[in-house]
């Protein structure tokens, strides 16, 4: 294992999680009902504080002095290594619920499996994640049936929705020389029985809520490389400018 | 106010200032104390001879609350006229099964209907269906007559009940 591949592993899970959080964010206040309104809060708030949680390890990790803050706000586009999935746009609030869906999906088995790291204290941030991301999947699952089952509207929205999003689901599991060194070392998880999961949750939901699965082959991929799509370079001047603005403040 | 210095804490000083902790309160639910809820999961005697060192562990990775509770047991600590440091840990992660029964029952009376306790109560639930999954009852009336609204509310460790029988909101402490 070369010395930065946890760094950078950590970068990825923790890039996921600020960018989806930073998208939630923009709707909030926005939803269809103050319940989901809160709902949305709160699960943005869950992603934040696990991104917070990698990123202060990752920083420990790295051991250059750099702080959760420094390592969020000062990368630029190349450097962020979240899947192309979570910085795709809010749309209608049935592509909401597919990314987030297909997210949690991959979140529940992937934090699972991580709980058992070689890595202790990996181990022990995705041991609080994976009981959070499976409140996500339960919320996000619910909403895929009641709009899949629902009416004609609202079926053919979601159906839209979760055809748009899958070619970014495989993102998801691209591995690369990093991850596959952090395997061998015990600290990363494979990836096979973590993706025949999410694709079982896919279809125990998709049946429930009379959606039919999307099988197009092709897959837009590189987030893990830093090859985003267009959406990433806007949303870092939001989330970063402040922090830039004011390099160094504290509040 | 003079600092202890090497080993020359005892057992005394300790015992006071792990009382002077225990009594700290969570910002969210002022009844309950961090020891109730079980954030607080140990006061030390300090590694390098001197004061303590308080371990925490998060009820949620994003709880907003987690630097003032880490600022009051500083105060706590100070005001006891010791020293100390603080250390956040994440691994067991925390669990709802912590919360101590005088906790469950302090949270009741305040309007919060308490997590679910015991081990194995988690029931698994079928993704997409929205399913009763354990009976809660209502903090104000006692009925078990209540439904879940959201499964999630005003913080992010609590989901949004209604009460059928006395028709008031109320949160209720999820069990996790």
């Amino acid at each position: 294992m070369a010395d930065n591949d946890l760094y950078l592993y950590l970068l990825r899970l923790a890039d996921d999680n600020l960018i989806v959080s930073q998208r939630l964010s923009e709707i909030v206040a926005r939803m269809p009902d103050l319940e989901e309104d809160i709902a949305v809060a709160n699960v943005a708030l869950d992603h934040l504080g696990q991104a917070r949680n990698l990123y202060t390890y990752a920083g420990e990790v790295e051991g250059k002095g750099q702080s959760e803050d420094d390592i969020a706000m000062l990368r630029n586009e190349r450097e962020f290594s979240n899947s192309v999935l979570v910085e795709q746009p809010n749309g209608d609030f049935a592509q909401t619920t597919a990314r987030q869906f297909y997210l949690d999906a991959y979140q529940v088995p992937l934090y699972e499996a991580l709980t058992k790291s070689s890595d202790v204290n990996l181990a022990g941030i995705a041991g609080k994640a994976a009981k959070e991301a499976r409140y996500h999947l339960q919320r996000s699952a619910l909403w895929l049936v009641r709009l899949g089952d629902g009416t004609d509207e609202s079926h053919q929205r979601i159906q839209a929705a979760v055809l748009a999003m899958w070619p970014f689901t495989g993102d998801l599991f691209v591995t690369d020389g990093v991850e596959e060194r952090l395997f061998e070392a015990g600290i990363a998880p494979d990836l096979v029985p973590v993706r025949d999961r999410f694709d079982a949750t896919i279809t125990e939901v998709f049946g429930t809520a009379t959606i039919v699965r999307p099988t197009d082959p092709y897959q837009r991929i590189g987030g893990r490389a830093g090859f985003h799509t267009e959406h990433l370079g806007h949303i870092l001047p939001e989330l970063q400018s402040l922090y830039r603005a004011h390099a160094g403040a504290d509040w | 106010m003079p600092a202890p210095t090497g080993n020359g804490m005892t057992a005394d000083e300790l015992a006071a200032v792990t009382e002077a902790v225990e009594a700290v309160t969570d910002p969210e639910i002022p009844v309950l104390t961090i020891k109730d809820l079980g954030i607080l999961r140990s006061v030390k005697a300090g590694e390098n001879g001197e004061g303590v060192t308080v371990t925490i562990t998060p009820t949620y990775s994003g709880c907003p609350a987690m630097d003032t509770i880490a600022d009051d047991i500083r105060s706590a600590i100070e005001a006891a006229g010791s020293v100390g440091e603080i250390v956040t840990t994440f691994d067991p992660p925390w669990t709802t099964h912590w919360m101590s029964d005088e906790g469950r029952q302090k949270l009741n009376d305040y309007g919060i209907a308490p997590p679910a306790c015991g081990a194995g109560t988690r029931v698994p639930v079928a993704l997409g269906r929205i399913t009763p999954a354990v009976a809660v009852d209502c903090p104000r009336c006692g009925s078990d007559q209540t439904e879940r609204r959201s499964e999630f509310s005003s913080t992010a460790c609590k989901a949004h009940y209604v009460c059928g029988s006395c028709f008031e909101p109320f949160d209720y402490f999820k069990e996790i």
